[in-house]
Order: structure tokens, then C-alpha cells, then sequence
């Protein structure tokens, strides 16, 4: 099937949706996927910032689709025309987007084990803008530990549901899920029940921000004076291919391994996860290809990929608010210097 | 002409020997005895009517997009959640005459060749559900329900299922995971419930009045029904009346009356309440865009504007409403439109699902600068912030339940942007009980 996406056209399997046709092609045309996550069934459709164009149905049926659609979910006919990044409507939706995700998240990043890996930076730093129009209080949540090992910050949740489908697909027995509805809806477990299953640990991947969080690595390190090496141990629960996150010669951390769009490509087990913390407990296969958009390469190449005109002109912005006249009376009484 | 509440104040009405008395069932007997599926499914197409849960899709032609798989059960499910803020006409019909349900479920049922039906009742209704349940044991006590109904060989089994009271299980695709069992979150269409629908089978859902018209449409044929009402407007439609009305209540009007008849005739709502002027109308219940006294009675052509589905959205928009389920909420001057429009952002932030951010979020936004506009708090920005948080919301979500939600914000501030204002230039008089902006030379002012 062809199909042309930003004045690309590709040829595709019938079936391919508008996200994986575009991501055939490449990154510069790859709509953003907060919730969607090729791994897991039925996700997507809920995030709302993959929405594009189609500006040709098909080549029987050329007229525009009314609305705009998800990407992630909608099949590509014969003969489809679609807008992503080169439609007015498409990038200002995307921006109410992010300002919708971001309306009740909390500005923690700085304490936050997700910053510099979460796609939520990433979708706001792509395609937000830096002002902020609300004024009104953000939803707060209480912080809880979900089980022994994961510890979830509802604050922080953008309700992907990629938890949810983690759970009902590869554990047995779900016992985490949805509460309550709206925006005061919440991930909790059944009844306070602890999640504890063998595979548990994976819903911690799959989080695209710091909602999930794993507990053996809790403000241990930022991501970014880490280095991810390939690993892999003979393990009876799971494929055994894994990230080990080093600092210094200590592994910090263990992940599923993921693919470019930050996508688990092997759910791994919590055994490898939480409990083989040793460079002795793996076979090193060596560095991880690291994306030169990620924070870990920052300042790593001559060129860096990052554009610095936005964060300069954010930081100017910023800069200029800051009154000379404000209130200085809360800081300690400077002390006279003879 | 009454179709559906002829006979709803008779006596015992809710038996089925009294309903029978007053010719109830005779479609059931015509349908499965004389006619085929297809023949009824024809008179309802022919009838042209509209689904009345909101959307105005044409009945017969939704029935004819039902997939027929071979092997693969069918389901004709019941739309009773009725929860939209303003509409309470299928409550009042299956309260006090609930065979006239069960009578045109029968008969959808078979058109459709489904062989289970369910009825999905709001929450809230359980002693409506009871009402229900008792009909349907009558009905398989005389032999109207189960195997081999009146011995036609047509088998159907009537459920009745209580939702456990969101607005947002009235969403057809949300009412099927409900009645799967699962959280009501709306689905992603497509697949579409024709399709897959209940159980991944093909499924037709329809508002209740919609089902129950078609006993009548069996009867007397759809050409008959298409005689009452103006133009692709057939037939009659109940309407819940509230607000400051001399006679407020559920009124069956024949469509194509005009809103001021209907309104102020003394055959329906009868003026509004002693000593007071109409101010807004909001027509087809709390999802459709508000109008002003001036606009809900003329079109902005001039024109009488009718109880029809087109002539209400006449305008678009700018200028027009709709029919939606037909929650007629009229408002006198004492209304203040910044409250009222608080008072509808609160349910649909209580009400989303959650699932998708624009109206998750939006919803919730909307409903903190609404409310701190009308506690004197609204900053100058506050009214194009609305405006646009609506726009962002609008056509971007799963389901209408966003456009629901952004359509009622958009359109007070359209045609009553001076009432916001005022809230917001003179909080100290606005916050003061009871306190109401009256707009200059508006035909409401005293
Ligand atoms: C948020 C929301 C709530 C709804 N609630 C109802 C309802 O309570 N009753 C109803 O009949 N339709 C309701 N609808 C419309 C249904 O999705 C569906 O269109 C309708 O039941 C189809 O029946 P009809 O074609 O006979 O009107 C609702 C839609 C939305 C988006
Ligand atoms: S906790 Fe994380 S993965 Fe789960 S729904 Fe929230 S954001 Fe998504
Ligand atoms: S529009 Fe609102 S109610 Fe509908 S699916 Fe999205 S969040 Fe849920
Ligand atoms: S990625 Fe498509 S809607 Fe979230």
C-alpha cells in the first residue's frame, strides 16, 4: 500500500497504522506517542499527540477525514495522504497537547529519576511552548509504594494506561488499574494490595514518566553521568538481555532493553531487574547505541543535535521577569564584610 | 397526536393486561407473524425516524449497517442512562408505562435477529429497573419473551442491567464495557458497534424513545409516522421541560411546532413563571450550545424557529443550537449565565472518563477559571482562555463527551461574553447573592 506522509510516499503492509508507516520512514516524520507503545496491545488513542492530518482518505475516497486522527490507531488505505509536521493544525493542537499533559504535572524534574529519559520532557520541549497560561492550583496526590520495589508518584501519571496493559499482558493477574475518573483519576492498586508477581517490575519501563518509579535506584544518580551497557545472564525467567546503568564501575540500575523509540524490547524479570546488581552476574556485551538526541550525549559530540536557540531564548524570557525590586527580606541578613 | 404517552395515564398501564387492553403487543403479534425482519426494518426507514439520544442518526439506516456475520450472535442493546443534565423523558416513560419499552424492544429485536437484548438503565434508577424486571417476567409469563415466541419460532431473551451511575456509560461504545463487565472508558471507533460491539459481535444501540417508537411504526407503518412532522423532522418527540416554566414536565410534541408555541402555548409549557421574562433556552439538553431569548425564538434569518432537528441548528453554531436529546432548560432573568455555565463545566469535570488528556485536563480547567470567575477571582485573559481551552478541546478526543463539554463554555460566552465581563470588572457586586448582570436594552431587562 502506498502512502504519503509530509510529501514522503512509502510502501506499506495493508494494516500498518499512520504511526508505523511514518516511523518506516523516520524520525523526522514520526508523530510524538505518549501512550502508545508498538509492544502492547490496544494502546493508544489516549494521549492525543499523534494527531495528524489526513488530507486524502484514500484513492477511492480522496476527500479529507473532518477531524484530526490518531495516528497511532488509524490504518493507512491505498493512496493516503497525511500531515504531520508540515500542517499549521497539527502542530497547534500539539501544543494544546502538551499543555493539557502538563496542566496538573508537577515541575519536579529536578528531583525526578525520569528527567533527562522522560518522553514528557521531550514531547514538551518538542513541541510546547515555554509560557504557561495556567494559574489555577495542580491536583496533588499522595505518594505510594507499590510493593517493594516500585514506588508510584500519581502526580506525575499522564493516565497512558501503558501500566495497565503491562500488567494484563504479561503478568498473571492484574491487580493495579484505573480509580475514579476525570482528572482526578488514579492508578492504585486493588485495595491496597501490594503488586508482586515475577514480572512486575516492567510496568516501570513502559512509564513515560517518572510516575512509576523503581525504588532500588531512587535518587541514586541522574541519567545523564550514567552509561548504559548491554548485558545478558542466563536466566530461567526471562530472556536475560538487559541494560546495566553504571556509575563508575557500580551498576545503579537494570533495564529491559529498548528500541528507538524508547519501546521494552524484551520484557524482562524482576530477578534480573532488582536482584543482579553485579558486573560478576553478566556476560557484557558493550555499549548501548545511545540516541544523539538523548541528554547522556549531550555535549559528547562536535555537532549536538540539541537546537540551542529555544532554551536561550527561554532563559532570556525568564531572566527578563526576574523584578530587582522584589521582596529580598526572607533571605538570611547578608553579613558585613570588614 | 400522541405515539408513545397516548395511554401512559391510564390506570395500571404499567400491567400488561391493561397494556394489552389498549392494544399494546399488536406489533409484537404483526411483526413476528406477518412480517419479515427485513419488511420492518423497511417501515422503520421509511418512517425516517431519528435516534433520539442525542445524535439525530437516521434509525433505519443505522439498522442496515448492522454486520451479518454467519455464526456470530447479534445484540440490540437499550440506551436508558439517560443522565445528560436536563433530560428525563425515557425515565418518565419507562416509570409509568414500561411495556411500551419492552413492546418495541421485541420488535427491534427481531428485525435485527438478535436473539439476546439488553436494557442498560442509569444507575441511579433502581426502582426502575424494578419496574422493568417485573414487566419482563409478565411478558415470559404470557408468552412473549423466551422460546418460540406467540409460537413465531423467533426466540428472545430480555436483560435488564443497572449501570452503576456515570454519565459517560451513555456513550454507546463506554455503555458496551460496561455491560462487558469492564471500567466504562469509551472505545476508539473505528471498529464501530456495528461492527463489534457487544462481545466483539454486531451490536445496534438506541436511545429508549427511539426503540419504543417502533412498535407504533410496525402498526401503522412508517409512511404514516413520516405524515407528522416537518421534513426529515417525522413523527413526535418527547421533550423535557425544566426551568422557570408555568408547567414544566415531559411533553410529547408532534416535531415542527414552533419553540415559541411550545414555549408559551397554554397546551404545553404555558409562559414562563409569573411575573418573570424569558432570557436562555438551552434546547436539547445540558451538551448544546446556549441561546438567548431572541435567538431561540427567531432564527437570525427572521424566521419562526420550530421544534425540528434542522431548524434549531439553523445558523450553525453562531447563531443556532440543536435538537440533541431534547432537554429543554428555559431560563428567566434571575439566571446568571456565569453561574449556570459553572454549574454544567462542574458535571463534565466530574464526568470524563479520564482517558484522553484534552478533556480530561480541559474539563478540569475549565471548570477552576469558571469557578474563579464567578467567585469574583476572573482575570481580563480568563474569557479568551476559556474560548480557546474549548477549541482545543473540541473535535481532538474518543468521544463527544469533549465537544459535550466544550460546546456549553464556547457558547455562553458567545452570545453572553457582557455577563462575563461584568463578573469579572465588578467581583464585588457580582459575588453578592443572587446578584444577576442585566444587559442593556436586552428584551429580559426590566
Ligand atoms: C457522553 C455521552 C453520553 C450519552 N448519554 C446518552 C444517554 O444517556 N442516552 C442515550 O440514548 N444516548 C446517549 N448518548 C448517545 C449514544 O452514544 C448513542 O448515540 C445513542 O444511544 C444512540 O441511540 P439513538 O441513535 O437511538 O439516539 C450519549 C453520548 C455521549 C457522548
Ligand atoms: S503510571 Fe506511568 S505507565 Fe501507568 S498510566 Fe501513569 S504514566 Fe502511564
Ligand atoms: S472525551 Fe472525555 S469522556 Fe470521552 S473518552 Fe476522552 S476523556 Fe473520556
Ligand atoms: S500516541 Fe496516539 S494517541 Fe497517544
Amino acid at each position: 500500500m502506498k502512502v504519503t506522509i509530509d510529501n514522503i510516499t512509502i510502501e506499506v503492509e495493508p494494516g500498518t497504522t499512520i504511526m508505523q508507516a511514518a516511523r518506516q520512514i523516520g524520525p523526522e516524520v514520526a508523530p510524538p506517542a505518549m501512550c502508545y507503545y508498538e509492544p502492547l496491545k490496544a494502546s493508544g488513542g489516549k494521549c492525543r499527540g499523534c494527531l495528524v492530518k489526513v488530507t486524502a482518505g484514500s484513492e477511492k475516497d480522496p476527500r479529507p477525514m473532518p477531524k484530526l486522527v490518531p495516528s497511532c490507531i488509524t490504518q493507512v488505505q491505498e493512496g493516503m495522504i497525511v500531515e504531520n509536521t508540515i500542517n499549521e493544525q497539527v502542530l497547534e493542537t500539539r501544543k494544546g497537547i502538551v499543555e493539557f499533559l502538563l496542566l496538573n504535572h508537577p515541575l519536579d524534574c529536578p528531583i525526578c529519576d525520569q528527567a533527562g529519559e522522560c518522553h514528557l520532557q521531550d514531547f514538551s520541549f518538542e513541541h510546547g511552548v515555554s509560557k504557561t497560561r495556567t494559574v489555577e492550583e495542580r491536583n496533588t496526590f499522595e505518594q505510594v509504594d507499590l510493593g517493594d520495589h516500585i514506588q508510584l508518584h500519581m502526580n506525575r501519571c499522564i493516565l497512558c494506561y501503558r501500566c495497565v496493559y503491562t500488567a494484563d499482558q504479561i503478568t498473571d493477574g492484574r491487580v493495579h488499574g484505573v480509580m475514579h475518573r476525570g482528572d482526578h483519576a488514579e492508578i492504585s492498586t486493588y485495595i491496597e494490595k501490594a503488586i508482586d508477581n515475577d514480572f512486575s517490575g516492567n510496568i516501570i519501563d513502559v512509564c513515560p514518566v517518572g510516575a512509576l518509579t523503581d525504588k532500588t535506584y531512587r535518587f541514586k544518580n541522574r541519567v545523564w553521568f550514567t552509561k548504559p551497557v548491554e548485558a545478558h545472564c542466563d536466566c530461567d525467567k526471562c530472556s536475560g538481555n538487559v541494560t546495566l546503568w553504571y556509575r563508575g564501575e557500580e551498576v545503579i540500575r537494570v533495564t529491559g532493553r529498548k528500541n528507538e523509540w524508547g519501546e521494552v524490547k524484551e520484557f524482562i524479570c524482576n530477578t534480573c531487574r532488582f536482584d543482579r546488581k553485579k558486573t560478576s552476574d553478566w556476560t557484557i556485551e558493550g555499549p548501548s547505541k545511545v540516541s544523539r538526541a538523548s541528554v547522556i550525549s549531550a555535549n559528547k559530540y562536535g555537532a549536538n543535535t540539541i537546537k540551542p536557540a529555544f532554551p536561550i531564548k527561554q532563559a532570556a524570557e525568564q531572566y527578563k521577569k526576574i523584578d530587582d525590586n522584589r521582596d529580598r527580606s526572607f533571605l538570611a541578613p547578608q553579613k558585613q564584610l570588614n | 397526536m400522541k405515539i408513545l404517552t397516548e395511554h401512559i395515564n391510564v390506570p395500571g398501564i404499567e400491567t400488561i393486561d391493561v397494556f394489552r387492553k389498549h392494544g399494546g403487543y399488536s406489533a409484537v403479534e404483526k411483526a413476528l407473524k406477518k412480517m419479515t425482519p427485513d419488511e420492518v426494518t423497511e417501515e422503520v426507514k421509511k418512517s425516517g425516524l431519528r435516534g433520539r439520544g442525542g445524535a439525530g442518526f437516521p434509525v433505519g439506516m443505522k439498522w442496515s449497517f448492522l454486520a451479518k456475520p454467519e455464526g456470530v450472535p447479534r445484540y440490540l442493546v437499550c440506551n436508558a442512562d439517560e443522565s445528560e443534565p436536563g433530560t428525563f423523558k425515557d425515565h418518565y416513560l419507562m416509570w409509568k408505562s414500561p411495556h411500551t419499552l419492552i413492546e418495541g424492544m421485541i420488535v427491534s429485536s427481531y428485525a435485527l435477529g438478535a436473539n439476546t437484548s439488553y436494557i442498560y438503565v442509569r444507575g441511579e434508577l433502581m426502582y426502575v429497573v424494578n419496574i422493568l424486571e417485573k414487566a419482563i417476567q409478565e411478558c415470559y409469563d404470557k408468552g412473549l419473551l423466551g422460546k418460540n415466541i406467540l409460537g413465531s419460532g423467533y426466540d428472545l431473551d430480555l436483560f435488564v442491567q443497572p449501570g452503576g451511575g456515570a454519565y459517560i456509560c451513555g456513550e454507546e461504545t463506554a455503555l458496551l464495557e460496561s455491560l462487558e463487565g469492564k471500567r466504562g472508558n469509551p472505545r476508539n471507533k473505528p471498529p464501530f458497534p456495528a461492527v463489534k460491539g457487544l462481545w466483539q459481535s454486531p451490536t445496534v444501540v438506541n436511545n429508549v424513545e427511539s426503540i419504543a417508537a417502533t412498535s407504533w411504526i410496525v402498526n401503522n407503518g412508517g409512511e404514516e409516522y413520516a405524515k407528522i412532522g416537518i421534513g426529515r423532522s417525522t413523527g413526535t418527540k418527547l421533550i423535557s421541560a425544566s426551568g422557570h416554566l408555568r408547567k414544566p414536565g415531559v411533553y410529547e410534541i408532534p416535531l415542527g411546532i414552533t419553540v415559541e408555541d411550545f414555549i408559551y402555548a397554554d397546551e404545553w409549557c404555558g409562559g414562563i413563571r409569573e411575573g418573570h421574562k424569558l432570557k436562555a433556552v438551552v434546547a436539547g439538553g445540558s451538551s448544546v450550545p446556549i441561546l438567548p431569548a431572541e435567538l431561540i425564538l427567531k432564527t437570525a434569518n427572521g424566521e419562526n424557529r420550530l421544534m425540528t432537528y434542522e431548524s434549531l441548528s439553523d445558523g450553525g453554531f453562531a447563531t443556532g443550537t440543536m435538537l440533541g436529546s431534547g432537554g429543554f432548560v428555559v431560563m428567566d432573568e434571575t439566571t446568571c449565565i456565569v453561574h449556570n455555565t459553572l454549574t454544567f463545566g462542574q458535571f463534565y469535570h466530574h464526568e470524563s472518563c479520564g482517558q484522553c488528556s484534552p478533556c480530561r485536563e480541559g474539563t478540569g480547567w475549565m471548570d477552576k477559571v469558571l469557578h474563579r470567575i464567578e467567585h469574583g477571582k476572573g482575570r481580563e485573559e480568563d474569557i479568551d482562555l476559556l474560548v480557546d481551552v474549548a477549541k482545543k478541546i473540541e473535535g481532538n478526543t474518543i468521544c463527544p463527551l469533549g465537544d459535550a463539554a466544550a460546546w456549553p463554555v464556547a457558547a455562553a460566552i458567545r452570545h453572553f461574553r457582557d455577563e462575563f465581563e461584568w463578573h469579572i470588572r465588578h467581583p464585588e457586586k457580582a459575588t453578592q447573592k443572587g446578584a444577576v448582570f442585566m444587559r442593556e436594552g436586552a428584551s429580559w431587562t426590566k
